[in-house]
Formats: C-alpha cells, structure tokens, sequence
C-alpha cells in the first residue's frame, strides 16, 4: 500500500505499465482536480485563515491562537451553540435511532403488504428539508396547528411548540423522527440478512422473543447499528436546515446550533477567520465522537466471519 | 406457543397500522391546508377537509412567485448535475477498478479518506474560490463540482465495476478496443442499474439542495423552487394555504420518482448502508 519510489521507477520500465499507469491517471483525473480545488486547497486555506483576522476582502492578519481563544473564552453564544448541538447528538440521536430500529423491526414481521408499509415510512425522508420545515411550522402552530388541535382532545392547552425555548429543540426531535425513513430501510436490509437458522437454535434453547431480540438479533445487526450511528452524529453535529427555516436560532437562542452560528459568522458578519476556526474545532469535535464510538466498536460491533 | 404467536402477530399489525397512520397524516394535513379557505384554515376547531375544495390556491401560489422560471433553473440544476456526476464518477471508478496501475490503491486510500472532511470545514474556501472565478450568482458553483465526481458515488460504482468479469475487457482489449471503448461500449452498458442510482440520487440530492442555491443564488431570477419557497415564506408567513400549495409541488414530484423508481431505491439504500 505504501508508495515507494525506488518501486515506482521500476515498474516504469515495462512499456505495458507506463500506458496503464498513464491511462489510470488520465481517467481518475476529473476527480484529481477536484481534490486538489475542492478538498486540498481548502483544507489548507480555512486552516491558516483560522489563525488570521480575515474579513473576507482586505487580506488576512495573523492573530495566532487569538480566533481559538475569543471562540473558548469570549463568546458566550458560542457554548450555548455547543450545548444546543449536543443536546441533539446525546438525546435527539439515540431517540431517533431507537425508533427507526422499532419500525424496522415491525416492517420485518413478514408481514402482507410490506411494500405499502415500507413506502409510507419511507416517504416523509426523501422530502425536501425546506417543504417539510415549512409543512412542520404549520403543524406546530400554537394556534392553528394539527399538533395542538390534536392535544386539545386530551385537555392540553395552547402548547407554544417554536415559541417555548423549553420545547423548540423538542419539537425538532419530534420532526426528526417523521424522518427517519432512511436509517429503518439500512436496519431493514440488516435484519432481513439474519440467518433464520439462529433463530431456530436460539427457540430450541427455549429462548423467547424478548431473549432472541437480546441475543441474536441486536448482536448481529450491530454492525449497521454502529453504521447509522456514525451517519448520525456526523448528521446532527451538522444540523443546519430546520432551525434556519423554521426558527431562524430563536427562542432566545434555544435552537441556535453549531452550524447556524458559523453560517451566521461567515455569511452574515464577514468574519472568515472566526468561522474558520469554528469550522475546524468542529471538525475535531466530529472525530473525536467518531473516534470514541470506533474505538468503543470492539465491546460491542459483532462482525461474522471476524471471530472475536 | 401459538396463540402467543397470533397476539404478538396481532399487536405488531396494530403498531405497524399505527405508525402509518402517523406517518400519513402530515402529508394529508399538508394536502388538506393547501386547499382550505382562509376562514377555514384559521379555525380552532379541527377540521380535517376543507368543506369546498379551492383548487384557485394552487393558481395563486403559482402567480405569486415565477414559479415556472423556478422550476425550470431547477430542473436545469438537477439534469445537469445528473450528466456531470455519472460521466464523471463513472470514468474515475473506471480508473479506480479495470486498469491496474502503480498507485492505485493508495491513491483508493485517499478517495475513501476524503469522505471524512466535513463540508463545513471546506465550504468558505470554496465559495471564495467561486467568488474568485466571478461565478456567484450563476448555476455553475451548483454545477461544475459534479464534473469533478463525488468520493461517495465513486466508490460505489467501483464496487459495482470491480465485480465485472475481467476477461471482458481482456477480449475487447485482444480485438484491439482502446480503454475508453472498453469503458463505453462494455462497462458502461453492463453497469445501468448502479448508474441509475447515481443519476436518481444526483437527481434528488440537487432537488432537495437548500443550502447551495443559499449561498450561490442572489439574483432572484435564478432561484430554485427550495430557495424560492424559503423567500416567500419570508415574505408572506401568514399565507399559509399558498405555502402549503407550494410545499407540495415541491414534494409531489420526489414521490411521483420514487413509485417509478422503487426497486432502484431500496436498492441504493441497502447497498450504501452495509457496504458503507
């Protein structure tokens, strides 16, 4: 795997080599370019920009650590947004991918009509985020809403979904969860690839379905657990769309998320620098959660064929 | 033992009836707002049908914004980025799994890594360099990257090359076909189903995009149907059976694809899921 010159040149001297290596290069280069425009260069740009004062239009300062440190210490907004994204990552993530596996494993019943079933879950996940946000802010609506039309049967007053900081950010755990369409087809077509012979053993031990859930079923589908759950946290550490539609950050900041703070910084206020220092310390909040769930995956990923 | 089996089969329908239900009633609500009267849709009683269906909404909703030119910069958008990405990304797979050369697979290595950089890492870089190019507010920072294929879709139609027979290409090659012949009139022939998942989730992705016409887009003349709906949202909060018209015309089309398009779908999906 590694690349060794001395091999390199070797290789070169065949003829037949030196037309596949150039071929290769030649097909691969649309992407080639595209690493070096879209990912090389701007790695290396948003990396020194976040140590610069850099408005955008006169040329950037260096500050040194100074983006970092006003990001740390100076701005409360800043931790606010960190808190409200990690509000989703710890509570809104697992909620959401417990009730996908929940409808994954009603879809896999072997049931009539699972196509039909399959669809109507699917559906709501392919929408537009900005038609489904819109549809959602009407659903919410304190006043004319379908939500609280439906609470009113149970004696529950006027709820001020968007407009109560205590339940916007559930409020979106709630929209989230009409999307999960996704995630339960990726456990569906893990479920529908255990062996039904495990199955079998585990009812001649006498094992009963809460057991063979607990023992067959969630060991064997963990791989794709820990899959969705990677999906996951990338997704919800990113969560942009819906609070920039539907609240714009508001209540009182109660939906003002890691992204929307630096799209706000770099795209309202000009200030590159800052936002690119936002960017990387995200970045680095990313693969650390990553990192922990990988390294976590040896106690509990089941891989077959791995042995363990 | 069995009639423990038929309740667990009885509740499981029951839930199964249930969350459809759920699932369902948004849309419905959407579809039902969208044709309600203004005095019917400020009401605090619940009312699932509108009494008179106003079909005038959805006229209204179409006049209010230029609705057509939206949907024809989006169906621009959406074609073009179809085109660019299955060229692309199929020549780059191509590269990556029916020619061994020196390289290769680190260079794979590399592809694979470039799926872990977050866009929020690389975004204000590259709207400068389209800033740069004098392309802001043009279709082309929404169009070029797809020419320049995508780690993801690469990956997936390598995986889809890779399990094309190798003596294929030996015969063509015998018969004196170049590469690219090969790569045209064998690969790409043999690989439809897995460019067909390319081009529809190309297709949508671009559809859906919100944030890219967001940052790109300034003339209004050049909006999407998404960055449309969001400014008229701006504008007219209260006008709730327009907006509801217009959401769905938004979404009807993403359905209208995926009843044709089913197979494919679920397909794609599985496929990304566990080889992913």
């Amino acid at each position: 795997m590694i690349f060794r010159f001395d091999h390199f040149r070797e290789a070169l001297k065949s003829p037949s080599e030196r037309r596949n290596l150039r071929n290769g290069i030649l097909f691969i280069s649309p992407w080639l370019i595209g690493l070096f425009v879209f990912t090389a260069y701007p790695i290396i740009a948003s990396f020194y920009w976040s140590f610069c004062l850099f408005d955008g239009f006169s040329p950037p300062v260096w500050v040194g650590t100074e983006n970092y440190r006003l990001l740390l210490f100076e701005d409360a907004i800043f931790w606010k947004s960190l808190v409200n994204t990690l509000y989703m990552v710890f509570l809104a993530l697992p909620v959401t991918l417990s009730f996908s596996l929940l409808l994954a494993l009603l879809l896999n019943m072997k049931v009539k009509g699972l196509p039909f079933y399959r669809t109507i879950l699917y559906l709501p996940s392919i929408a537009p985020v900005i038609a489904v946000s819109i549809l959602w802010l009407w659903m919410l609506n304190p006043e004319y809403g379908l939500i609280n039309h439906l609470l009113g049967f149970f004696g529950i007053d006027v709820v001020g979904w968007l407009i109560d900081p205590k339940l916007a950010k559930p409020a979106l755990v709630i929209m989230g969860l009409w999307q999960v369409g996704g995630g339960v087809l990726i456990f569906l077509a893990g479920l529908q690839q255990v062996p039904a012979h495990l199955y079998e053993a585990a009812e001649v031990d006498g094992a009963g379905a809460l057991r063979k859930f607990f023992h067959v079923t969630l060991p064997m589908l963990s791989p794709i657990i820990f899959f969705n759950l990677i999906m996951g946290i990338i997704g919800y550490f990113q969560y942009f769309t819906q609070a920039f539609v539907m609240t714009q950050g508001g209540p009182q900041d109660a939906t003002l998320f890691y992204a929307l703070h630096l799209f706000n910084k770099a795209f309202l206020d000009f200030q590159i620098g800052y936002s690119s220092a936002m960017a990387w310390l995200l970045f680095v909040l990313i693969l650390f959660a990553t990192s922990i769930v990988l390294r976590s995956a040896k106690k509990w990923v089941y891989y077959e064929g791995a042995g363990r | 033992m069995k009639t423990r089996k038929v309740t667990y089969s009885v509740l499981g329908h029951g839930m199964l009836i249930i969350m459809s239900l759920l699932f369902i009633i948004p849309f419905f609500w959407l579809v039902s707002s969208s044709l309600k009267a203004d005095q019917e849709i400020f009401t605090r009683e619940l009312r699932w049908l509108p009494s008179k269906f106003r079909w005038n909404n959805y006229r209204e909703a179409i006049e209010y914004i230029p609705f057509l030119r939206y949907l024809s910069n989006t169906l621009i958008i959406c074609f073009a980025n179809v085109i660019g990405a299955t060229l692309s990304c199929s020549l780059v797979a191509y590269g990556f799994s029916r020619i061994r050369w020196y390289g290769r697979d680190a260079m794979f290595v590399v592809l694979l890594s470039t799926m872990m950089i977050s866009g929020v890492v690389t975004m204000i870089p590259v709207f400068r360099i389209f800033r740069g190019l004098g392309w802001i507010g043009t279709f082309l920072p929404l169009i070029a990257p797809s020419f320049l294929g995508s780690a993801f879709f690469i990956f997936l139609l390598r995986q889809f090359f890779m399990g094309i027979p190798l003596e294929l290409s030996e015969a063509a090659i015998i018969d004196g076909c170049s590469e690219l012949g090969i790569y045209a009139r064998i690969i790409l022939p043999l690989a439809k189903p897995a460019l067909l998942t390319v081009a529809l989730f190309t297709f949508l992705g671009h559809w859906n995009d919100f944030m890219g016409p967001l940052i790109y887009l300034t003339d209004n003349s050049k909006y999407t149907l998404a960055v449309g709906l969001q400014q008229f949202l701006g504008q007219h909060d209260a006008e709730w059976s327009k907006l509801m018209a217009l959401s769905t015309l938004l979404i009807l089309p993403v359905i209208v694809l995926f009843f044709f398009t089913q197979k494919t779908f679920v397909k794609g999906i599985a496929l990304t899921g566990i080889k992913g």
